[in-house]
């Protein structure tokens, strides 16, 4: 029963609660640039005004394969709220993505494909770390089932905090915050054009919107997954540490500037095996 | 206000401006400014945008692709000409390779003059473009239920 | 044993090699087409029936021919007339290191077989990876020959260059059929090397097929290398029949004989085109394309890893088996981040296939239950989807007359039938659900149970390097740019014909995968290990049931739902500087520009230039040493 409520809210609630985190990164982000910013429910006013618009676009299929995108998004995040296999999740994820990729790609316009490109080397950055991660978890509790990983005695983040760090590094490309926004970003300073949503319009750039709202409220469910455990406590404390971390993207966001691809995926590569590399061996070693 | 007035967001293309108003175009979005206040975005992709601001007079080359950059903005979307080269076509308006204003080839709906336009202008221009939006999109509204 | 008729065995392998004996004599094409239908149907239906007659009999394992002595004598003939064509080829090629290889082994187990005459109890075994191993044979090898029919009249039409040996071609085709059946029913290892070196003299002389300088050279260096694995092999058979008193395959592992299985080993390192000796398979890209499907993705490179799980109980947590899952793991990263800087489609491809043998290999060399699991299921996958993306680049390739992947840049609009095809293939090679992403996910599970985190940290980096070549492929491929150059698809029915049946095959494969894993994986494992348990729970088998339903469910669904909404169509956006349509662009000195959008490539990263060697370096340096340690070891 559990399980069915939990994706329920997930499918129902995550759009709004990724409107309001969304509404408070743009918010806190003008604050830390000295401005007032955008009211809270902007990214709402936003989303009302995608849908109201005329249907432009360059060709029949890229709003298909966006709409594939949003629902693959949903059925990953459902994998993960009905606490089931976090590596199955975690490849679905990708999948989804690919649909992304292959919207931009589908129109082949200068733009939109090297923002593909960029989205791919991307995927191929983060990829390693996230597959680490579901074997840390598999390590530190013994089980890839997430609804057996927040039974487990303690947070799994005793054991696996190099994972933790390695992902929200990670996370950034995630999230779309410099420096690894390379593919899209959501400020205005864009050299080329808005990248793999260069031709999206009006719903088909809303649906895009929808599905990164799921995203985030994916990501920072894996971010609990380090705090759950079996007591009641570890779950106001989950709370608190995802939006902590969420903090931490923007100020990392509002701090650095965009890198090359080339920094991207090194930095990526090499991050994830001093954090997930290093804590997963040890982590074997010790059990 | 009502959605669209709530989260316009600004194409900006420069015809054969001088950069004295793009300069001014982009300072808006400074903190100083800040039409992020308003929910303003510069978005920079004709997809995405409502309202598009125009610098300078267009010139022959520049007509062909305000053109095409105006009709890839889906519906309902206004035009701001921004600083008087924009509005009629200025100094530069007996220029043999000026044609004029932007209204020579589409349909302005605010004109912001100027040299160059401040700041406040552009935002008071752009203000008054969100009153034609949304009537715009009234129409579209009722157009498209027909 | 009752129950199989004695003849069946030997006419699958015999009825082959007699289309092989008749193949050049047919100089007509047509008639030669229909013989060419008339053995493929034979040899699937000889597969089909003994497929029947063995599980009517309850799929039992059986021992066959014990006592062969003519056949030994004739095989021993065989050996030689190998020898004396190499020789022979050698010397016109003036290539006479080979010569030594080739001579010092067959010498080896001339004398092997004189001094130390092992008596064998029987010859064959029919098993269930045997009988895996057949049908894939059968059916996949039997359809390539099909779809050869029409492929090599489009070849020579288009390759007005090079000699119609068309005949030989399809001759040595079926002989290599012949030589796999053999292969893999053989139990005695002095058989199985005998068809093995069949395999490997007809992957030399079909990458040799063009006559070209690059084939021949390339050709050459695949027989060393392979010949180098078959040295390997006779003295693992010499020094197993002088120490352990037994040539058959079954006992010298069941001996744990640790000289015999290391050799074994790497000669099936060299066959499965591991690092350090990968490069052969890259340079038999040059042959054309259904002898690339049939040897060196969908069968005869399956032979090196069929030989490493046999070995696999005798690999399991020694020395050598850690060496051949380090090569394995190693080659699976190092192949798939070349194939990211290749842009020949069928470079990717052969990249691609060094890759995912380097995981199965991985997976035989842990030797344990579950990743011998996740081997035979990737075996399973990566021969239909491989020999089916095979053809269709070779078909692509026989329309546009390249098989460049720049080249193919919108091919969806110009060929949507090849091209869906290739889409079958490339989402079955790295999206999820497909078999080959559950297989590696397995693969990943039991590389944790196996402690072996070095294993781990190869797989997680290598997938997000699959994942990017593929990708990109798929994205060149779906973008949906009109070019006014007009493109026939010039590929034939019998093309169509073999490449729709392993696309459905691919599908079927992935629909049934829960009944593929019970039915055939799960006595596999049975047979090798004595038990087996559930490697994915019923749990796991729902969500992926979800996630298929979803993957195939979800676009068509999508599809029906933005068929209805009406939406204007535009030109894409390039500054506002389109000319009219969206292939063509004013440049800055106001002149049409073709557009022209080129894949990421990052060849200064990943280059075969800069990466390959030191690959082969530190491959080589690994086999060495531990071989050396083993050898030093065991005696």
């Amino acid at each position: 029963m559990l399980p069915v409520v939990s994706v329920i809210a997930y499918l129902v609630l995550a759009p709004a609660a990724g409107v309001l985190l969304d509404g408070l990164d743009r918010k806190i982000s003008a604050r830390m640039q000295g401005r007032a910013g955008p009211p809270l429910l902007q990214p709402y006013y936003d989303l009302c005004k995608l849908f109201s618009k005329q249907m432009i676009a360059v060709n029949r299929v890229q709003v298909l394969l966006n709409l594939s995108y949003l629902v693959f998004l949903a059925i990953a995040g459902a994998m993960l709220f009905a606490g089931a296999d976090i590596l199955m999740c975690t490849f679905l994820l990708s999948t989804a993505d690919m649909f992304l990729v292959m919207a931009a790609s589908c129109d082949s316009s200068p733009f939109s494909t090297l923002g593909a490109g960029r989205e791919m080397i991307q995927m191929m950055a983060y990829e390693p770390l996230v597959l680490l991660m579901a074997v840390g978890f598999y390590l530190a509790t013994g089980t890839f089932h997430v609804g057996e990983i927040i039974q487990a005695p303690t947070c799994a983040v005793a054991l696996m905090p190099g994972f933790l760090l390695g992902f929200i590094f990670i996370t950034a490309i995630k999230l779309r915050k410099s420096p690894f926004d390379l593919s899209t970003s959501h400020h205005a300073h864009q050299e080329m054009v808005k990248g793999i949503t260069t031709e999206m319009s009006g719903p088909a750039l809303g649906i895009v919107n929808v599905a990164e709202y799921y995203e985030i409220v994916l990501m920072l469910g894996i971010v609990a997954l380090f705090f759950l455990n079996r007591h009641w406590w570890s779950w106001p404390l989950a709370i608190a540490a995802c939006l902590f971390v969420y903090f931490l993207e923007i100020l990392w966001d509002n701090v650095s500037a965009r890198v090359k691809w080339d920094t991207l995926l090194n930095s990526c590569w090499v991050a994830t095996l001093l954090t997930g590399g290093l804590n997963g061996l040890i982590l074997m070693f010790v059990h | 206000m009502a959605k669209l007035a709530k989260s316009p967001w600004l194409l900006h293309y420069d015809g054969s401006s001088c950069n004295g108003c793009d300069i001014e175009v982009l300072a808006c979005t400074t903190p100083m400014y800040d039409i992020e206040r308003f929910g303003i975005i510069n978005t920079g992709d004709p997809f995405q945008a409502d309202i598009l601001l125009i610098t300078g007079g267009i010139n022959h080359q520049s007509e062909s692709v305000v053109k095409q950059i105006y009709s890839q903005m889906p519906n309902p979307k206004v035009v701001v000409a921004v600083g008087i080269c924009a509005c009629t076509g200025g100094v530069f308006k007996e220029c043999y390779n000026i044609k004029g204003g932007a209204d020579t080839v589409i349909p302005v709906d605010v004109y912001v003059p100027g040299c160059a336009a401040r700041p406040q202008a552009i935002i008071d221009g752009v203000v008054k473009a969100l009153e034609i939006l949304q009537k715009k999109r009234e129409d579209f509204e009722a157009q498209r239920r027909k | 044993m009752a129950n199989i008729p004695f003849w069946i065995v030997p006419c699958l392998i015999l009825w082959p090699v007699a289309a092989a004996a008749v193949m050049p004599f047919l100089r007509d094409r047509r008639v030669r087409s229909a013989a060419v239908y008339l053995a493929a149907g034979g040899v699937m239906a000889l597969a089909a029936a003994l497929l029947g007659l063995w599980l009517g009999a309850g799929a039992p394992v059986m021992t066959l021919y014990a006592g062969t002595e003519a056949v030994d004598h004739l095989m021993t003939a065989g050996e030689l007339f190998l020898m004396a064509l190499i020789v022979v080829l050698c010397i016109r090629h003036r290539q006479y290191p080979v010569i030594l290889l080739s001579v010092g082994q067959t010498g080896l187990l001339l004398w092997s077989e004189t001094n130390h005459p092992v008596p064998a109890a029987f010859h064959m075994q029919i098993d269930c990876l045997t009988m895996l191993m057949c049908t894939i044979a059968a059916f996949v090898g039997g359809f390539i020959c099909i779809y050869a029919v029409g492929y090599m009249k489009a070849y020579h039409e288009h390759h007005t260059e090079y000699a119609d040996r068309s005949g030989f071609f399809f001759s040595m085709l079926f002989l290599f059929l012949g030589a796999m059946f053999g292969l893999v029913l053989s139990e005695n290892l002095v058989w199985m090397y005998f068809f093995w070196e069949i395999t490997s003299v007809v992957s030399f002389l079909l990458i040799g097929y063009t006559r070209t300088e690059e084939a021949v050279h390339n050709s050459f260096r695949a027989l060393w290398m392979n010949l180098l694995g078959g040295l390997g092999f006779a003295i693992a058979i010499a020094v197993a029949a002088a120490t352990a008193g037994t040539v058959q395959l079954g006992e010298v592992v069941a001996a744990g004989a640790v000289i015999p299985v290391a050799l074994l080993a790497v000669a099936g390192l060299t066959k499965s085109a591991q690092l350090p000796f990968s490069s052969w398979l890259l340079g038999a890209m040059v042959a054309p394309t259904p002898s690339s499907a049939l040897l060196h993705s969908a069968t005869m490179v399956k032979a090196g890893v069929y030989l490493l799980i046999r070995l696999a109980p005798a690999l399991a947590g020694t020395a050598t088996g850690m060496t051949v899952a380090f090569i394995g793991g190693f080659t699976f990263i190092a192949a798939s981040m070349m194939a990211i800087a290749q842009n020949d489609g069928k470079k990717v491809l052969a990249f691609s296939t060094v890759s995912n043998l380097g995981l199965i290999v991985a997976c035989a060399g842990i030797g344990a239950e579950e990743t011998i699991w996740a081997a035979v299921l990737l075996m399973i996958f990566h021969s239909v989807s491989k020999s089916m993306l095979f053809q269709a680049v070779g078909s692509i390739e026989n329309c546009l007359g390249s098989r460049d992947i720049e080249s193919m840049h919108g091919l969806l609009l110009r060929l949507p039938a090849l091209t869906y095809i290739m889409g079958v293939g490339i989402a079955g090679m790295y999206l999820a659900p497909f078999g080959m992403l559950i297989s590696k996910w397995v693969a990943l599970r039991a590389f944790v149970d196996a402690d072996n985190y070095l294993l781990v940290i190869f797989i997680a980096y290598g997938s997000a390097t699959t994942m990017l070549y593929w990708a990109k492929w798929l994205c060149k491929l779906v973008a949906l740019h009109r070019t006014k150059e007009v493109v026939h698809d010039v590929t034939r029915r019998d093309q169509y014909l073999s490449m729709l049946v392993h696309a459905g095959c691919t599908l079927l494969l992935c629909l049934l995968f829960p009944l593929l894993a019970k039915n055939v994986v799960d006595p596999i494992i049975m047979e090798l290990f004595g038990e087996a348990h559930d490697v994915l729970s019923m749990s796991v088998l729902t969500t992926m049931a979800v996630m298929l339903v979803s993957v195939i469910f979800v676009p068509a669904l999508m599809f029906l739902i933005t068929r209805s909404a009406r939406s204007q169509i535009v030109p894409i956006y390039m500054g506002g500087a389109n000319e009219g349509d969206n292939t063509y662009f004013v440049n800055s000195y106001g002149e049409p520009e073709h557009l022209y959008l080129s894949n990421w490539y990052l060849r200064f990263e990943f280059g075969m230039r800069r990466l390959m060697r030191p690959s082969v370096i530190v491959a080589t340096g690994v086999l060495v040493v531990m071989l050396c340690v083993i050898i030093g070891g065991a005696v």
